[in-house]
């Protein structure tokens, strides 16, 4: 039993991560309709961040408030790069699919290198305050306190994300956009504005789960974005595009799909499954869990 | 009277089709004028390229001002929120919001929105704000996708087939309150349905393979039965009858 609770709360902090990832991916696919390879891009630039932060950043430091302050860092600077990114780069690419292709994959190539050549292409030790190295004892199981910090701020930020679309200005431009973006055009509103919030919320999100991934997992890598960032992409495919609850179940699926598969069968096995999962949804149902919806 | 939209050789191709070919006609700033037309003659076309919707991939020629303001290049938003006010075709109402978000998307910042003026004329839609626009009937939806138009001042509307697809008893309920709108402001107007032309275009513009065919009196168009049928492809049938003189006919569709 206590392996079977352990399991299943790992597999939630893996789908943590996949979600933080996968929510703005999926809003900016949803309503701006541009694919962004570039997205694992925004996870590095958080974790670095968050990493550089607490060695560098006067006020900064591996645990207590000064950690806060580290991830605040990180997640400002994802943030940044991401409308960066959106102004400089993608908006004049609009309704250019292969050239916006083109440059996000180019770019999440480019910031990895960029990684690498500023601090090395080997992992580094993340710090990870005294709580988070503990465990916490649930139903005879220890589970790690990293793993329940990832699941706590993704509810957090699944709440804050549904509270914005639902009761702001702003979310109600970013759900009728992602139904129609020609009609809300149309009804004198300026989409273009939601396009950058919409890259700054998955910005702040993906870099968020560069800091957080980087206390689950104990380091910090160049790659880490990119690999984490083909999972994000299927859990967006099967929660469906434009979907961030969605993006919340699918997460939630795959995460442990690939945690008990993996642990009772072979190691890999899960991540095998995890692509026949996106195979069986494609063929049955190609819209996703929820269909192209900004809210359910 | 100056006209309060002008569209001056007018030319679009869309992925190597040249829908328009020059096409150049004027609107009353009173009144409706009817854009009519066979299948595919470029209608919808007119209408979005004029409210700057072509696709990115579609090239536009020409001159469209409304009053002195030249209209192309502009971004849509702007020439939305500069008073030009767009029902598009099959309503694209927002499905998975309310009735009242949707209307609500329609608010504009510094402006007071007239519900006041949206409600009198669809009680309708503010007994049924909280339901999803995609549940509501067609001409609840065409009802709302008018009245989340109406919500600001427009100088000129451009309205795409109201009555496309609705029962007879609403085409009637559209008919009217287009009748009612077109009293305070000009109406561009497409429809397919011709007792409906009858009862609401003062001016009629006929386009027929991508360029005008035939411009007047909407009334005059439709009395003469073989130029109407030459030019739409179908007969006036009640062409001979006095405007308005049964209100009852426009739910009779005569062109498809």
């Amino acid at each position: 039993m206590g392996t079977v609770i352990l399991l299943a709360l790992t597999g939630l902090g893996l789908a943590a991560l996949y979600f933080l990832v996968a929510s703005g991916l999926s809003l900016v696919f949803g309503l701006a309709d541009v694919l962004n390879f570039a997205h694992g891009l925004f996870l590095g630039v958080g974790a670095y961040g968050t990493w550089w932060a607490a060695g560098n950043l006067p006020g900064a430091g591996g645990d207590g408030f000064g950690f806060v302050f580290a991830v605040a860092f990180g997640v400002a600077a994802g943030t940044l790069v991401a409308i960066l990114v959106e102004l400089v780069l993608i908006r004049p690419l609009y309704s250019r699919t292969i050239e916006q292709v083109l440059v996000t994959v180019g770019l999440s190539l480019a910031g990895v290198a960029l990684l690498q050549a500023t601090w090395g292409a080997d992992a580094r030790p993340f710090p990870r305050p005294d709580w988070t190295r503990q465990v916490t004892g649930i139903l005879g199981a220890q589970v790690p306190n990293g793993g329940l910090l990832l699941i706590i701020a993704a509810v957090l930020v699944l709440g804050a994300i549904l509270a914005f679309l639902r009761w702001t200005r702003y979310g109600l431009v970013i759900r009728a956009g992602v139904e129609n973006r020609e009609m809300v055009t149309a009804l004198g509103i300026d989409v273009r504005k939601a396009f950058t919030l919409v890259f700054a919320i998955g910005g702040a999100a993906a870099a968020l789960a560069g800091a957080l991934g980087g206390v689950y997992f104990g380091t910090v890598s160049p790659g880490q974005g990119g690999s984490l960032l083909i999972f994000a992409f299927i859990v967006v495919v099967i929660g469906g595009m434009g979907s961030v609850v969605g993006s919340a179940y699918a997460a939630v699926v795959v995460g442990l799909v690939q945690q008990f598969v993996n642990y009772y069968g072979t190691s890999g096995l899960g991540d095998i499954c995890v692509v026949g999962l996106l195979a069986v949804v494609l063929l049955l149902r190609p819209q996703g869990i929820a269909g192209k919806v900004a809210t359910a | 009277m100056e006209p309060i939209l002008s569209v001056q050789d007018l030319s679009v191709r869309i992925s190597g089709l040249h829908i328009l070919q020059g096409v150049s006609f004027t609107v009353a700033p009173t009144g409706v004028t009817v854009l009519l037309g066979r299948n595919g003659v470029g209608k919808t076309t007119t209408l979005r390229a004029i409210v700057g919707l072509t696709p990115p991939a579609g090239e536009v020629r020409g001159t469209i001002r409304m009053g002195a303001q030249s209209l192309l290049a502009r971004p849509t938003h702007r020439l939305v929120r500069g008073g030009l006010g767009y029902v598009p075709e099959d309503r694209c109402v927002f499905a998975g919001l309310t009735v009242a978000e949707n209307l609500r998307l329609a608010e504009r910042r510094g402006t007071t929105p007239a519900y006041d003026k949206v409600f009198a004329l669809f009680p309708e839609l503010d007994r049924r704000g909280r339901q999803r626009a995609g549940s509501l009937s067609g001409g609840q939806q065409q009802m709302l996708a008018i009245g989340r138009v109406l919500l600001n001042d427009n100088r000129l509307l451009l309205v795409d087939e109201p009555t496309k697809g609705l029962a007879p008893k609403v085409v009637t309920e559209v008919a009217e309150v287009l009748e009612r709108v077109a009293e305070s402001v000009p109406v561009l107007l497409v429809e397919q349905n011709l007792a409906v032309v009858r009862r609401l275009a003062r001016d009629a513009v006929v386009l027929a393979a991508g360029k005008v065919a035939w411009t007047g009196d909407a009334g005059e168009l439709l009395l003469e039965t073989a130029l109407t049928k030459s030019l739409l492809g179908v007969g006036t049938g009640e062409a001979h009858r006095p405007a308005g003189a049964d209100r009852a006919a426009v739910a009779g569709k005569d062109a498809g």
